[in-house]
């Protein structure tokens, strides 16, 4: 019993560890989807995450401090875009300029705004994302098996964790059942036929860059906001980059977006729970299974067990004939 | 028909987005409520105003040439070498394996040994992602990403696991005997009654450093082997034709990259650390990136990039003593170059351009 109940709250936070990489893995979806690939998810995180916390500090409503953090995303989004979209740069330096951007003004701002060595003062009340008890959850815990499960695992997590789960479903149906989702993808793939059907490539690789913004701001607040109690210098720690793996992973599917995320943060959960582990004489070190997402993405991009092919206009500008 | 002359390309592109990233770094500065005057004050009394400041500011620049040199080489086969950091980690690796355990008896060729080792480490760590975009097409910069992340979880574990000594509390390796101990500048200028660069880390490795810009040059643009990497870096079809093969160039590209930020390792492990620490490289790797940008890729450009982000980040430490700027500055600086002479250059260049043009025009 008392493994199961451990088995339980491992997977619960894994839960709350994969929230995270889920809303950026599927912000960057949307945008390599449409063609432009995106290593500044990072950044935009990080960015979200001080914004968020930051007004939410000073205001006391966590509504106001996501809406900050998704602004504050949503503008360097808009840079990625001019950069990539507009100007025809090279997407990859770009995203690597943002991700610089974000961690030296984050600090910058904190510093300048809370004299508190680059961080935010700590949220409490209405500063916070509070968990979401799903009715009967206190009477139904001593049920069990099914109790823990419904009461521990499903249920008293913040509503953004739900939201990011439900946007896995939701990305599925845009990209494969709606008219938007189709050019989107086509934009990806090959935006000379869209430009000749008459859509706007420009057009859409901006809206793509934008929904990208948004999630990695709701993902950004999530980590200030409901995961911890303010933002802290660096905090994303790599997630951006994790989420980047992940999306690899999953070959650009949302489905498998969240099974790939679920997969590193329950890698992510165990390192943070059991340090070393002891499998009888074999004892694996913490450090591999920090490392672990990375090899499997090496693994998977290096073809040998399944082969990840990226959308085929990915990374390249589109030049209008003239 | 060239769009622009050359000058123009070389140093009228890059200096004026070095002034759009100084004036936005101004902007920032006067937001944050300090004066961007008195700013740039202190940090040139500070980083340039005296041989301590100077030998803080080339020590820096030290780490920083071999790293734009390693991006600038990949750039040049137009691989984007993101892994820069994590191939100069693993050269320190292989510097402390060097120093610790073999007994030299001279400085001087546990240098050339460390040399060695360092960029033996560097190269090996750039091979695997090298391998996997030379033959299973895996993009570099995903794979370099991802291969900084492992070389600091695997430097962790060796460092806390293995090379701590006995007894020791922070995860770091032993000092390193007297005998590999790099001479200073401290200790090469300094007369009995003048000392000079007193107390600063900058030492014989900065000419090592200043010898690679000379045989990165030599290689890029004096040798067969150079102009196989030039030519596949501008067309790959191309290339191919004239009998070049892809799958050799971007290995050995990617191998010299690694090597030269593996090299790194003797400025900041073996003379300035003595042993090896974790994150040791301090994100020298990523500044590569703007440094190989800034300087266009050339071994001179990157040699004055380097120069000039040496006295950023020993500028940036100073107007952190002083004033309530935190360091991050230079991050944003930084950001700021890489935003505005990569990512951004055709905004500046287009315009350029069109003047060019126009100029010709009415010329004729």
């Amino acid at each position: 019993m008392e493994f199961f109940i451990t088995f339980i709250q491992v997977l619960d936070s894994t839960i709350r560890l994969a929230t995270p990489l889920l809303l950026a893995c599927l912000a960057g979806l949307y945008s390599e989807r449409a063609g432009i690939f995106d290593i500044g998810l990072e950044g935009k995180m990080l960015m979200a995450a001080f914004f968020s916390a930051a007004v939410a500090a000073v205001t006391g409503s966590v509504w106001l401090g996501l809406l900050a953090g998704i602004a504050s995303s949503l503008v360097l989004s808009g840079l990625h875009g001019l950069a990539s979209i507009t100007f025809r740069g090279n997407q990859l330096i770009s995203g690597v300029a943002i991700n610089f951007l974000a961690a030296g003004m984050t600090v910058l701002v904190a510093q300048s705004w809370f004299e508190q060595g680059g961080r935010t003062p700590s949220l409490f009340g209405g500063g916070r994302f509070t968990p979401i008890n799903f009715p009967f959850a206190e009477s139904l815990s001593v049920v069990p098996i099914i109790g823990p499960i419904y009461s521990e695992l499903l249920s008293g997590h913040s509503i953004l964790v739900y939201v990011a789960f439900l946007m896995v479903p939701a990305t599925w149906w845009i990209l494969y059942r709606t008219r938007f989702g189709l050019r989107l993808r086509a934009v990806g793939e090959n935006p000379a036929a869209v430009d000749t059907a008459g859509v706007s490539v420009v057009g859409l690789r901006y809206a793509a860059v934008a929904i990208c913004g948004v999630l990695c701001g709701i993902a950004g607040a999530y980590l200030a906001t409901a995961l911890q109690a303010g933002f802290v210098k660096d905090m994303t720690a790599g997630r951006g980059f994790i989420a980047l793996a992940a999306l690899i992973f999953a070959k650009w599917r949302p489905w498998h977006a969240m099974g790939a995320c679920l997969l590193f943060g329950l890698l992510q959960a165990i390192a943070l729970r059991f340090q070393n582990i002891d499998l009888g004489g074999v004892v694996i070190p913490v450090q591999a299974m920090d490392a672990l997402p990375y090899v499997l993405t090496v693994v998977i991009l290096a073809g040998f067990v399944g082969k990840a092919v990226p959308p085929r206009a990915g990374g390249e500008p589109y030049v209008k004939e003239r | 028909m060239e769009k622009m002359p050359k000058w123009a390309d070389v140093v009228l592109i890059p200096l004026i987005s070095l002034i759009l990233a100084a004036i936005l770094s101004a902007l920032v500065i006067l937001a944050i409520g300090e004066n961007p005057i008195e700013a740039v004050k202190l940090m040139v009394t500070g980083a340039l105003g005296s041989t301590y400041g100077w030998g803080y500011t080339l020590y820096y620049a030290t780490n920083f040439m071999f790293t734009g040199l390693a991006v600038a080489v990949a750039f040049h086969a137009r691989l984007f070498n993101i892994g820069g950091e994590g191939q100069a980690m693993l050269g320190g690796l292989g510097v402390a394996m060097v120093c610790l355990y073999i007994p030299w008896p001279h400085w001087s060729i546990a240098l050339l040994a460390a040399c060695a080792g360092s960029m033996l480490f560097g190269a090996a760590w750039a091979a695997i992602p090298a391998y996997l975009q030379a033959k299973r097409g895996s993009h570099i910069v995903i794979t370099t990403i991802m291969f900084n992340f492992i070389a600091a979880a695997f430097l962790n574990y060796v460092l806390v696991n293995l090379m701590r000594p006995p007894g020791a509390q922070d995860p770091s390796s032993a000092r390193f005997p007297e005998a590999v101990h790099l001479p200073t500048f401290q200790s090469m200028f300094s007369t009995a009654e003048n000392v000079v660069f007193k107390g600063t880390p900058v030492n014989i490795t900065f000419f090592i450093a200043v010898l690679a810009c000379f045989v990165v040059w030599a290689l890029i643009w004096r040798t067969r082997l150079g102009y196989e990497i030039r030519s596949y870096g501008k067309t790959e079809t191309g290339a191919v034709y004239a009998g070049i093969s892809p799958v050799r160039i971007t290995i050995i590209a990617m191998l010299i990259s690694g090597a030269l930020a593996g090299l790194m390792a003797i400025n900041n492990v073996m003379g300035e650390a003595e042993r090896l620490v974790l994150n040791a490289t301090e994100g020298a790797g990523f500044i590569g990136i703007a440094v190989a940008l800034m300087g266009r890729s050339h071994p001179f450009g990157v040699f004055l990039a380097a120069i000039l982000f040496g006295f950023l980040y020993q500028g940036g430490a100073e107007l952190a003593f002083w004033t309530s700027i935190p360091r991050e500055l230079i991050v944003v600086i930084q950001a700021l170059v890489i935003l505005f002479t990569g990512a951004l250059d055709n905004m500046v260049r287009m315009p350029l351009e069109k003047l060019f043009l126009s100029l010709r025009k009415g010329a004729q």
